[in-house]
C-alpha cells in the first residue's frame, strides 16, 4: 500500500477544515502518515487520529519554523525518505507550495499546484488561466507531490480512530537561510478564511470605503468578506481580501459580488465560483455577463436589506 | 556603515513574455502548451524590476557600481520582455532561448534559468515576481533558490538592503493571512515580491532611447551547459495530459431594484439552497 505523507503546517488549538480535507483525500490513496512542522497540544493530536492516523514526524529542532521554508523543505524531505512515501500531499498556501516547490527539487520529484481534483491513477484537475481553462495533468516520477486547494474533497473521518505517536525527526538546517525575526499577529475576525468560505461577500470601487453592510451580510451567511483590487488598493480593506489575477483565486458555492464591475482581473479570480449574484448601479458592468443572479441597484439598500431578510426569516 | 565596504550590486530581475490576461488566453498544439500571441512582459516581473530601480536609487544609483540584469528564458518572442525591462531602467539583458525549452515545467525552467544564473552571474541579488500569469504555479522562485543554495525571500512586501562590514544584509516585510513577518538574510539571496511592495514606473522617452544601446546576450542551453533532455517536455517532471477551455457561464437573471432587491435575492439564494 503506498504511503501518503501529509504535510500539516497550522498547528492551530484544532486541525483546519483544509487540513481535515488533506487527511481524507490521503486515506483514500493510501495508508496516511503525517509531518507536522509546528507546536500541536493534544487536542490536535486528537484531531489528526480522528483519521486514522498512526505516525506523526516531528522536527527534533524547533528552528525548522525559524527560517523560512527551506527549513520545512528539509524536514519534510527526510520524512519522505524514513517513510518511503510515495505521494505527499500539502495545503494550497503560498508557503505551502514553496516548500513543495523546494521538496520537488530535493526528492527529483514533479510538483502540482491547485489541485482541485485527483483520480485513482493520481490524474490531477486543475484550473489554468485563472479559471478559464481546466487541466489534467500527472507527475511523471516515482514520488508525486500534490497541493492540493481548500473546498476540493469532502472531509470524512475514518472509521478506528488512532492516538498516533509521535516520531522525531533530525533535520539538517540549510546554512544559507533566510530568518523569521519579527511575527505579529493580526486581529482575529471570527470570520472563515476566504480560501475555505463557502459564502463570500465581496466589494469594490462601489462601496466608497464602507465594508460595513457587506459585513453584515457576510455575517448572516457565515461568509467570509472579500474586495477588488481597487478596494484593497484605495485602503478600504487590508491586502488579504484582495481577490483576482493579482490576489487570491477563490471557488465558493457563493460569491456575492457587490460594486465591482467585474474587471477582467477581477472576474479571473472567481469565475469557478458555483453561483455568482452581482449587485451594481450599472447595468452595463461586465460582471453581470457572468452572474447567475444580478441586481442593477444601490448596494447600500439591497444589501442591509437581504440581511434582514435572512435574520427574519430566521435562516 | 560605508557603502563602498559592502561593494557594487549586482541584481538579476527574472522577467517573462506572458499572454496579456486582458485578451482570451489558450492552450494549444500537441503538445498542450501556452499559445503566446498577445504577450506582454508580466505585470508581476514589473513590480520586481522597480524594486531593482529603487534599491540602486536607495544606495547611490548606477554611478555607485550597481548593474541591473533582466533575465528572461523563451522563444524569440519573449525577448520582448528584456527589451521593456531595459527601456524601464535595467543595465542589460539576457535571453536563453532554445527549441529545447519548449514545454518545461517548473522543475526544468528551474534547472534552465539555475545555469543561466551561474553562468551569467555571480548575483547579489535575484529579483522575480510573486508568480507568473500565466503558469500561476510560483514554484520557480522557491525551486531555484533551492538548486543554487540562495536564502530565499518570498512575497516581499517591503524590502530595504543594509551595507556592513561583510556584505550585504536584506530585511523584508512579509504579510500573511494570519500574521506579518519581518525577515532577514545575507546576500546572495533571492527574494519574490509582491504587488504591494511598489508603484512601477513606466518607460519614459530618454529609457527608450537609452535602450537602443543597452546589450542583450542571447544564449542557448549548450552556452550554459545544460543537456537538452534535461529541459522541456523530456526534462519536466509534471505532463499536461489534457486541456479544455471551461464553458463559459452563461448570463442568469438581471434585475433592477425596484424597493424589493434585498428580498428577491434571499428568495434567489434559498431557491439555490444557499442559506
Amino acid at each position: 500500500m503506498t504511503t501518503v505523507l501529509v504535510f500539516l503546517d497550522h498547528a492551530g488549538a484544532s486541525l483546519a477544515k483544509s487540513e481535515r480535507e488533506l487527511l481524507s483525500l490521503g486515506a483514500s490513496l493510501g495508508e496516511v502518515t503525517v509531518a507536522l512542522a509546528g507546536d500541536a497540544d493534544q487536542a490536535y493530536l486528537d484531531g489528526v487520529g480522528a483519521y486514522g492516523v498512526q505516525e506523526v514526524h516531528r522536527p527534533e529542532d524547533a528552528a525548522v519554523s525559524e527560517v523560512l521554508v527551506a527549513g520545512k523543505a528539509a524536514f519534510l524531505a527526510e520524512t519522505v525518505r524514513r517513510t518511503g512515501a510515495g505521494i505527499v500531499l500539502l495545503g494550497n498556501s503560498y508557503e505551502a507550495k514553496e516548500i513543495a516547490a523546494r521538496l520537488g527539487v530535493r526528492l527529483e520529484a514533479g510538483v502540482i499546484t491547485d489541485v482541485v481534483g485527483l483520480a485513482d491513477d493520481l490524474t490531477a484537475t486543475k484550473s489554468d488561466f485563472a479559471g478559464s481553462y481546466s487541466v489534467a495533468c500527472r507527475v511523471t516520477t516515482d514520488i508525486a507531490i500534490l497541493t492540493v486547494k481548500p473546498n476540493s474533497v469532502e472531509a470524512v473521518e475514518a472509521g478506528l480512530p488512532s492516538s498516533p505517536r509521535e516520531v522525531p525527526v533530525p533535520v539538517d538546517l540549510p546554512a544559507a537561510a533566510a530568518r523569521v525575526t519579527g511575527r505579529v499577529d493580526k486581529p482575529v475576525s471570527g470570520r472563515p478564511e476566504l480560501a475555505e468560505a463557502r459564502v463570500i461577500v465581496a466589494g469594490g470601487r462601489g462601496v466608497n470605503g464602507d465594508f460595513g453592510p457587506l459585513e453584515d451580510l457576510a455575517d448572516a451567511l457565515g461568509g467570509a468578506v472579500g474586495a477588488s483590487r481597487a478596494a484593497t488598493d484605495a485602503g478600504w480593506i487590508e491586502h488579504s481580501a484582495q481577490i483576482g489575477q493579482t490576489g487570491k483565486t477563490v471557488s465558493p458555492q457563493l460569491y456575492i459580488s457587490a460594486g465591482i464591475s467585474g474587471a477582467i482581473q477581477q472576474k479571473a479570480g472567481m469565475q469557478t465560483s458555483k453561483v455568482i449574484v452581482a449587485i451594481n448601479k450599472d447595468a452595463d458592468s461586465p460582471v453581470f455577463e457572468i452572474a447567475d443572479f444580478g441586481i442593477v441597484g444601490d448596494l447600500f439598500t439591497v444589501l442591509p436589506q437581504a440581511t434582514e431578510e435572512i435574520r427574519k426569516r430566521g435562516l | 556603515m560605508d557603502e563602498a565596504t559592502a561593494g557594487g550590486l549586482r541584481i538579476a530581475v527574472l522577467v517573462k513574455h506572458v499572454p496579456d490576461a486582458q485578451f482570451d488566453r489558450h492552450i494549444g498544439g500537441d503538445d498542450l502548451t501556452t499559445v503566446r500571441t498577445e504577450s506582454i512582459l508580466s505585470e508581476l516581473d514589473e513590480y520586481a524590476l522597480e524594486a531593482a530601480l529603487q534599491l540602486v536609487e536607495a544606495h547611490g544609483g548606477p554611478s555607485a557600481g550597481h548593474r541591473i540584469t533582466a533575465i528572461t528564458m523563451g522563444p524569440a518572442a519573449a525577448v520582448a520582455a528584456v527589451k521593456k525591462s531595459l527601456q524601464i531602467g535595467a543595465d542589460d539583458g539576457v535571453h536563453l532561448t532554445d527549441e529545447a525549452l519548449n514545454g518545461s515545467d517548473a522543475s526544468a525552467t528551474s534547472k534552465a534559468l539555475a545555469a543561466l544564473l551561474r553562468h551569467t552571474g555571480p548575483f547579489d541579488l535575484v529579483l522575480t515576481g510573486m508568480a507568473s500569469t500565466d503558469g500561476e504555479t510560483s514554484l520557480v522562485p522557491a525551486q531555484l533558490a533551492e538548486r543554487l543554495e540562495l536564502p530565499q525571500v518570498t512575497f516581499a512586501a517591503s524590502l530595504e538592503l543594509v551595507p556592513g562590514d561583510s556584505g550585504w544584509t536584506l530585511s523584508a516585510r512579509r504579510d500573511n493571512d494570519t500574521y506579518a513577518e519581518t525577515i532577514e538574510a545575507s546576500l546572495p539571496a533571492l527574494v519574490s515580491v509582491t504587488d504591494q511592495i511598489n508603484e512601477p514606473r513606466y518607460p519614459n522617452f530618454k529609457g527608450i532611447m537609452a535602450a537602443k544601446k543597452k546589450q542583450i546576450e542571447v544564449l542557448s542551453l549548450a552556452d550554459i551547459g545544460v543537456q537538452q533532455d534535461e529541459v522541456g517536455l523530456a526534462g519536466s517532471w509534471t505532463r499536461v495530459e489534457a486541456a479544455a477551455p471551461r464553458p463559459p457561464r452563461s448570463q442568469g437573471i438581471v434585475i433592477t431594484d425596484e424597493g424589493d432587491a434585498g428580498v428577491r435575492l434571499v428568495d434567489f439564494l434559498a431557491g439555490q439552497k444557499l442559506l
